[in-house]
């Protein structure tokens, strides 16, 4: 059970999940539409949050665009 | 001096009709964020990358797809080069577009911008082909520097973000404009709408603004005011104004004048 910092808060996956559930885990939309994704400050292209695992201890951020400028 | 600007705005080859830019940050609503694009007449609107939160209601793309403006998203909240980057990527990956306002602040109670870090991110954002739209301090060889990187444009500030304080030193935008080969949007520091014109009228190409609508009081009533401020700028920068004059000048014949005592 990888442990990682989600949005800012720790939480516990399941073995082997992957960006796409860290997504999912987040509560959007599981389209992802407009949602980007950081793992330890590198974008993770949309292409492969099907495949990439997570790993213990890392950061995810998932991001959307807010009203702001 | 440059030439003859066309009627609308042209950044890197793309056309905007409307030279007002809106940031869509401090609206009370979406609904309200609609209503004040659709008055100032504003066909590209800036975004911020924050993280998602489900409890969020309606689309802000959603709306501003409806009144047809393109998306610009932003890199706020970003005080260092390589955070700058990062977000200009995933707002690439999550948006689909290679525009980008960079924005790297370096200190956080005048929100003034990090010229070294703005200029390092500026680089590697035009190495990776962004089309980099930098707001900046007024100084006019950053300026040059920036474009000379490769920016799209120049945007230099009026006045602090979301102070209302209107444009500081316009000798510095005056050199700002002179000098420059790509269109130089005023952002941030706009109170009212004197303002806009203000910058319109000093030869910027295009003013950006956001609190001096969203946080007015009635921020519907603000855009219209802010794109007829701009239009009358711009109209009022190439009809070429009269010089000014110690002594005052009659307009009526001075010949003629009845003797009548």
């Amino acid at each position: 059970m990888p442990r990682v910092v989600l949005n800012g808060d720790d939480r516990a996956l399941p073995e082997g999940a992957t960006v796409a559930d860290a997504v999912r885990e987040t509560g959007a939309a599981p389209d992802g539409r407009g949602m980007a994704v950081a793992l330890g400050g590198e974008v993770v292209p949309r292409g492969k949050w099907q495949v990439r695992e997570l790993r213990e201890g890392e950061q995810v951020e998932v991001l959307h665009a807010v009203q702001g400028g | 001096m440059k030439g003859p600007m066309p009627q609308g705005l042209e950044i890197a080859g793309r056309g905007f009709g409307s030279r007002l830019i809106i940031g869509t940050g401090g609206f009370r609503s979406l609904e309200a964020v609609g209503r004040a694009v659709a008055a100032s007449g504003a066909e590209m609107a800036t975004v911020a990358m924050r993280r998602v939160d489900p409890s969020t209601r309606g689309s802000l793309l959603g709306v501003l797809e409806e009144h047809g403006c393109f998306v610009l998203p932003n890199t706020a909240g970003c005080f260092t080069a390589r955070d700058a980057v990062t977000t200009a990527r995933l707002a690439r990956e999550a948006l689909g577009t290679e525009w980008v306002k960079l924005e790297v602040i370096g200190d956080d109670r005048t929100l003034l911008p990090d010229a070294s870090e703005l200029l390092e991110a500026a680089e590697e954002l035009v190495a990776d082909g962004f089309t980099v739209l930098p707001y900046t301090t007024d100084d006019p060889v950053l300026a040059r520097r920036l474009e000379d990187a490769g920016c799209a444009a120049v945007m230099p500030l009026g006045s602090p973000i979301g102070s209302g304080q209107g444009i500081l030193n316009p000798y510095n935008l005056r050199l700002i404009v002179e000098q420059a080969r790509v269109p130089v949007i005023l952002d941030a520091g706009i109170g009212t709408a004197s303002d806009a014109a203000l910058a319109m009228e000093a030869g910027c190409d295009g003013v950006l603004l956001a609190s001096a609508i969203a946080r007015a009081e009635n921020s519907a009533a603000m855009g219209t005011a802010m794109r007829k401020a701009v239009e009358a700028g711009y109209e009022a920068r190439r009809a070429g104004r009269i010089p000014r004059r110690l002594y005052g000048e009659a307009s009526s014949p001075t010949e003629g004048v009845a003797e009548l005592t």
